[in-house]
């Protein structure tokens, strides 16, 4: 029996812009289970950023039921929001967003600190590094690694606080395709060793190949389970 | 996030902007530096007021004619007779003595040089009621008093202006509109202070005055000095003096046509003055520190939208709200509490420069800066850093984390 890490039921999102109503997500129902590598697809426009958003947690469905990890992720404040994040997110994003002002370790121990965790804070940092091969980075500053470098500074700042899911859009997006596949590797193989669910948002047919499963998204609905 | 975590991630993100941060520092070290400043010269003028007035004696009564608290229709004015029934130790046993004096001004003249000053006509206790020293000489003896004697006591300036040199003049004379005076002593110095010079005045015997230049005077005094007989009895000596000006004036009923003033009354009313003075001074360079903290608002708005992206990736990562919000009051309240600590430091150094000016203009004049001012102005410039910096850090901390990391 699979367990469901993600679960989603029905869900609508609907942004005003003006007067006019924008509905991004039509009555949107996926499911997603421990240790799953799934990649979510569909053209621009079709509500894709929304569901990753949503799924993520930063932002809350209109209507509709989201569980993630079996917590409940409706009507929830801001500040409950961000706890969810800290706890079972893990974001990689295009462009890196590490803080270029601090090191290496620094960035990596960021969701630590925002956790209230106070001890072996460091430590932690370290490892993930370690573990994405970057034990001999651990004190530059983003400006002075490579993209590829950053991309893995990044992934271990997902991974440092033990996450139910990492999210990670289009994360080879800003790589040529050799540093875009050792990215794919590194993430592919936390998965393998860690079982860590990974959901990655792409436009490129190469990376959602190699993802389990592939979920697209069409004008608000899923169109294909993929299953 | 503890204290000392957000303090050093707030001086990090104000390094990576230096000029900027160094600038907005700026803007704040100004205005407390002015407050310092300030409200030191105010404290300062302050202390060398009340300084002259206790100078003056703590049981000195100054007697004038007149009443400023109320209207009065044609005061008698005091005259030597009011002057020795001041002086009955029967009727006013809490005075000790009495010094009336008349004055006026007049032309005075030596070898081609002349000068107008004020010329005072005394009584010899008038030596020991208002604490006149000599550098030279000696005070008018009563003998002088009785034979209407030509002499002259001159202060420092007076002399120095006449005769270009302020001692061995024992012996000199000047014209007094005219009439030969000879010159008996030197005062002292007393200073010019901040009730006009003490040292630019002559001292005549008071019958001299009264024959030789206050000639339509009649028996009239302009201010009569009481000496107390010592601190304590000052305001029984007052309570006193005013009933027996109340009976020779016939005003026991109604308002009185004199005034009865006494040390404290002075200070009290210089100490009002003086506060007013403090706090306009402060109220101007508290303008300044307000200006500081606008600036502090403007730029810690500029480094919101900056840091847009950095906001929306720190609420990613699970930032609450609150976090957002403190870190970007530890901020600005860095700002202004570095820019208070300078600020200090240079208003003192200010305040130090004023006095080394009055001291090069020959009228020293100290500043005080007191603790209270210190904690005064850096307390008030971190609440301006805390109020100025309350608007943009809310702004950041209610950002979306969807929009801010979608923000370019």
């Amino acid at each position: 029996m699979k367990e469901v890490v993600i679960s989603a039921k029905n869900l609508t999102k609907v942004y005003k812009m003006g007067d006019v109503e924008v509905q991004a997500l039509r009555g949107l129902s996926l499911e997603i289970y421990k240790g799953e590598v799934v990649a979510i697809v569909g053209p621009s426009g079709s509500g894709k950023s929304t569901l990753m958003n949503i799924l993520g947690c930063l932002d809350l469905p209109t209507s509709g039921e989201y569980s993630l990890d079996g917590e409940q992720v409706a009507n929830l404040t801001g500040d409950q929001l961000a706890d969810i994040r800290n706890r079972k997110v893990g974001f990689v994003f295009q462009s890196f967003n590490l803080l270029s002002r601090q090191t290496a370790l620094s960035n990596v121990e960021l969701p630590l600190r925002y956790s209230g965790k106070t001890e072996g804070r460091k430590e932690r940092a370290r490892q993930a590094l370690i573990a994405v091969g970057l034990q001999d980075r651990i004190t530059h500053r983003p400006y002075e690694l490579s993209g590829g470098q950053q991309q893995r500074v990044a992934i271990a700042r997902a991974l440092v606080n033990d996450p139910a899911i990492i999210m990670a859009d289009e994360p080879t997006g800003n790589l040529d395709s050799k540093v875009g596949q050792e990215i794919m590797d590194l993430l592919l193989n936390l998965n393998k060793e860690h079982g860590t669910t990974l959901i990655i948002v792409t436009h490129d047919p190469r990376v959602a190949a190699q993802a389990g499963r592939t979920i697209s998204v069409r004008d608000g609905v899923v169109e294909e389970h993929g299953l | 996030m503890n204290l000392s975590q957000i303090i050093v991630e707030a001086l990090e993100s104000l390094n990576a902007n230096k000029m900027r941060s160094g600038l907005t520092i700026l803007g704040i070290v100004i205005g407390v530096a002015a407050v310092i400043a300030m409200l030191g010269v105010g404290n300062g003028a302050q202390n060398s007021i009340s300084g002259s007035i206790n100078d003056i004696g703590t049981n000195i009564l100054f007697v004038f004619t007149g009443n400023d608290q109320a209207e009065v229709r044609n005061p008698r004015p005091l005259t030597v007779k009011d002057s020795e029934a001041i002086a009955d130790p029967f009727a006013a046993p809490s005075v000790q003595a009495v010094a009336p004096v008349i004055q006026g001004q007049h032309e005075i003249a030596a070898g081609g040089e002349k000068t107008v000053v004020q010329v005072s006509g005394v009584v010899p206790v008038h030596a020991q009621v208002r604490n006149e020293t000599l550098t030279e000489g000696e005070f008018i003896n009563e003998s002088q008093l009785l034979g209407r004697a030509s002499v002259a006591i001159i202060g420092q300036d007076t002399a120095d202006a006449i005769f270009g040199r302020k001692s061995g003049l024992v012996g000199e004379t000047i014209r007094i509109d005219g009439q030969p005076f000879r010159i008996i002593g030197i005062l002292s110095s007393k200073g010019g202070g901040m009730m006009g010079s003490q040292d630019n005045r002559v001292l005549v015997p008071f019958t001299t005055s009264q024959s030789r230049l206050e000639t339509g005077s009649a028996d009239n005094v302009d201010v009569i000095y009481v000496q107390a007989v010592s601190p304590e009895a000052v305001s029984a000596a007052s309570d006193e003096i005013a009933q027996i000006l109340r009976t020779r004036h016939r005003t026991a009923i109604g308002e009185d046509d004199f005034t009865v003033f006494t040390q404290q009354d002075l200070l009290s009313t210089a100490g009002s003055i003086t506060g007013v003075l403090t706090v306009f001074l402060g109220g101007i360079a508290a303008i300044s520190l307000l200006v500081g903290g606008i600036g502090i608002m403007n730029i810690m708005l500029v480094s919101v939208s900056e840091r847009t992206r950095e906001i929306g990736l720190r609420k990613a990562l699970g930032a609450r709200k609150r976090d957002i919000l403190t870190q970007f009051l530890a901020e600005s309240s860095l700002l202004s509490f570095l820019g208070g600590i300078v600020g200090v430091i240079l208003g003192w150094l200010i305040a130090v420069a004023i006095e080394q000016v009055s001291i090069v203009l020959e009228s020293p004049f100290q500043t005080a800066i007191s603790a209270d001012s210190i904690l005064l102005a850096t307390l008030f410039s971190a609440a301006v850093g805390l109020f100025f910096g309350i608007y943009p850090a809310n702004r950041a901390a209610s950002l979306e984390p969807v929009e801010a990391l979608r923000y370019e």
